[in-house]
């Protein structure tokens, strides 16, 4: 398959592999945050921690649109769908199995009667409306920077076919303000993660640029290294940030040159701008309040804001008990450090968004690792542990 | 019914009110009364026309063969109903003959049940019983008996099929999904994910370009072929539909209580399948087949069940994709192309379409 196989080439990765081993300082610790889901998902679906150094340790960042929404925005929806029967909710699949509070998920609100339906573009939740008249159909609209332009398309799209029967709730948040955020944690604190470089974002960054990271650099001088979600495209980013750190450089360096540029998509970025505004703040699971760090529908279009239509209210919710997804995202703990994974929370019955969506942290080692030493040693702990619990 | 019976006894066809051309399924087709003989007569038994359906009872009844015997049953509720390289009709003979060719048997004789929605268009029905009476033609198989009955408009979806069937199982063969053993070899008959992307690429709010076609097709041949070649060598037999190769490996590691690590760099895969997954975040591995089976076999007679499978049609792209493992835990693993290792799941819930 052109464009693909080239990427993906067993000789290539040996030879990045051997590069890397040989130039990793064998007394140095390397910790890189592939702050994006899609390359958690490549790094495990590919098998890409085989080929590293034991010193080169990849720390799962919070780029997982569903992952870091936090429960009492889910709970929104949940009640939006329960308590307007007119209403149809379009939504991206992977939202559908996150458990709100409750541990409901909307799922099973649609089992119970709600019309919520599963939708693979805002596109389709156009058409839901076109064809439905006499409904009211709202979009469930998440993600980061490369899901928002076609959110604000569908809307001026809305606008200008005067569908008045549909609209958003709007999700869509911000990377730069999100890598901002776990680089502002006081090293002092308990809730610090050490990080001593970025692979970053592939689709992101064509929408935003590669500039939109100079203050990782600049400010916090760490180096950042945009990455494509291919395994060469990954290993070859991880000997870039080797490269910087043993060199003492902080740069933003671009690895995914064949889609990013500098200044990235500026038609996206132009439509983006025309319907969304910035909210003062918004809730991250995991990174609690982060301010400017997420998209409201701007004034000129809020007749397409489901959260003004319906006056839906945000009401803050705790996640499942025990979960430690808000950790996992923070890249301070493992999957395997939660004492649910594998045992009460797995892909079937999730109880936490990181095991929900392909892109979470959870559901990668799950699904691809868990024959990994560590998590069988962890899981081995926990079964003696439960096993102790049920003796005594 | 009596009338009904004598017209075939005497092996005539009579011409009755059946618009084949522009007629709709209705209730009285499923009545019991003269429309459902009508039905019963002109389009299934025209089709399927053989001595044993002729006798026109409610069972048909045949001599059993020495040996074990081999009973299985499926139903098919696809969606869409016709697609490229087959329909709901030839997918029910493909999937009916399969299940028994995997259990070690030639088919002999199948069981047709229908399920109508009021409207369908007859038309569209002879084209899919055409397409399960050239299927059991090619399958060497008889359908002899079979049931009608039709749903009011809105309460099915067009047609649902049921077939069972029996069959003997083949001489010094037995197969069971609890029989692989560590050391053995995992073949594959041939590409993989053809049939499952082939029906997406039809499905309403997919709907993408490609020249692929389903791989539906019975595989009782080419069991043969494998039993000819090494029957001893047999372990286990399964195709890998719903679910693809990773659900029926994992069903065979779980069975077996062994591992399972394949090689990527040996999986068949076409390009096309590999570019419509790649599009749609999916993964080829569990992507439904409906041509191809899975053999685990002991590895000192690998080369030679490979070289009989390779000499059928429905095997030529055949591959050793990998072996039988210990492994406490019971997984599938795979050898990427990069050289890393990962396990090769189940698939959790519906098959989702990643959405950035």
């Amino acid at each position: 398959m052109k464009y693909v196989d080239e990427f993906r080439d067993g000789e290539r990765a040996r030879g990045l592999a051997a590069a890397l081993r040989q130039e990793a300082q064998p007394g140095r610790h390397y910790r890189l945050m592939e702050f994006c889901g899609g390359h958690t998902h490549a790094v495990f679906r590919y098998g890409i921690p085989d080929l590293l150094p034991d010193n080169i340790e990849l720390v799962h960042g919070p780029g997982c649109p569903v992952c870091v929404l936090p429960t009492g925005r889910l709970d929104m929806a949940m009640r939006l769908v329960l308590d307007h029967p007119e209403v149809i909710l379009a939504s991206y699949g992977d939202m559908l199995r996150v458990p709100g509070s409750e541990r409901r998920s909307l799922l099973q609100a649609r089992a119970d009667g709600a019309d919520v339906r599963m939708v693979y573009s805002i596109s389709d939740a156009l058409e839901l409306a076109r064809t439905n008249p006499q409904r009211q159909v709202v979009f469930f609209g998440i993600g980061f920077e490369t899901t928002t332009p076609p959110t604000a398309l569908g809307i001026l799209e809305a606008r200008r076919s005067a569908l008045d029967n549909f609209s958003v709730f709007c999700n869509h948040v911000l990377t730069p303000a999100a890598m901002q955020a776990i680089l502002n944690v006081d090293p002092a604190s308990e809730e610090s993660v050490e990080i001593d470089g970025f692979i970053g974002p592939s689709h992101v960054s064509v929408v935003i640029g590669s500039d939109s990271y100079a203050f990782c650099a600049g400010q916090y001088h760490k180096p950042v290294v945009i990455a494509g979600f291919e395994p060469l495209d990954v290993l070859q980013s991880i000997l870039m940030l080797v490269r910087q750190l043993n060199e003492g450089r902080a740069e933003i360096e671009n690895q995914y040159t064949r889609a990013v540029t500098s200044q990235g998509n500026a038609k996206a970025q132009q439509v983006v701008q025309e319907v969304f505004t910035l909210r003062p703040t918004f809730e991250w699971r995991g990174l609690g309040q982060i301010p400017t760090s997420a998209l409201a529908i701007s004034d000129d279009y809020a007749i397409f804001d489901a959260e003004k239509r319906f006056a839906m209210r945000y009401v803050p919710a705790a996640g499942t008990k025990g979960c430690e997804c808000p950790a996992v995202l923070r890249g301070a703990k493992k999957p395997i450090d939660c004492k649910l994974f594998a045992t009460a929370c797995s892909p079937e019955s999730p109880l936490g968004s990181c095991m929900v969506s392909d892109e979470g942290a959870c559901a990668a080692y799950f699904t691809y690792g868990r024959f990994r030493e560590d998590a069988l040693q962890r899981q081995s702990q926990q079964r003696a542990a439960v096993k102790a619990r049920r003796q005594a | 019914m009596n009338q009904v019976d004598k017209s075939f006894q005497a092996g005539r066809r009579q011409t009755r009110k059946l618009d084949l051309e522009h007629g709709r399924v209705e209730m009285n087709h499923g009545a019991g009364g003269r429309a459902m003989a009508d039905l019963i007569d002109l389009l299934f038994r025209q089709a399927f026309d053989n001595p044993l359906l002729n006798q026109a009872n409610d069972q048909a009844c045949f001599e059993v063969a020495a040996g074990r015997m081999v009973l299985t049953t499926d139903s098919f509720v696809i969606s869409p109903l016709f697609f490229p390289g087959g329909n709901i009709g030839s997918l029910a003979v493909h999937g009916t003959v399969n299940d028994l060719a995997m259990g070690g048997a030639q088919p002999l004789y199948l069981t047709a049940g229908f399920i109508l929605e009021e409207g369908f268009p007859l038309k569209d029905l002879a084209r899919i019983v055409d397409a399960m009476a050239e299927a059991a033609r090619e399958a060497g198989v008889l359908i002899v008996t079979g049931d009608t009955k039709v749903v009011e408009r809105g309460k099915g979806d067009g047609v649902f099929i049921n077939t069972a069937g029996v069959g003997r199982v083949l001489d010094g063969v037995t197969v069971s999904g609890d029989l692989a053993q560590v050391g053995d070899k995992v073949l594959v008959s041939g590409t993989i994910g053809d049939h499952g992307v082939a029906i997406m690429s039809q499905r309403k709010g997919l709907q993408f370009a490609t020249a692929l076609q389903s791989d539906s097709a019975s595989l009782n041949a080419l069991v043969a072929h494998m039993a000819d070649a090494a029957g001893g060598g047999l372990r286990v037999l399964r195709d890998p539909t719903r679910g693809g190769l990773a659900a029926t490996l994992n069903e065979i590691a779980a069975q077996s209580s062994v591992g399972v690590r394949l090689l990527e760099s040996a999986l068949p895969v076409r390009s096309e399948v590999r570019g419509a997954c790649e599009l749609l975040g999916l993964d080829p591995l569990n992507v439904a087949n409906e041509g191809k089976l899975i053999a685990i076999v002991a590895a000192d007679q690998a080369q030679q069940i490979l070289a009989a499978m390779q000499r059928d049609p429905n095997g030529t792209a055949a591959a050793i994709i990998g072996e039988v493992i210990e492994d406490p835990m019971h997984l599938v693993r795979m050898v990427t192309a990069i050289g890393g290792e990962r396990v090769i799941d189940w698939l959790h819930g519906e098959q989702l379409p990643r959405i950035c």
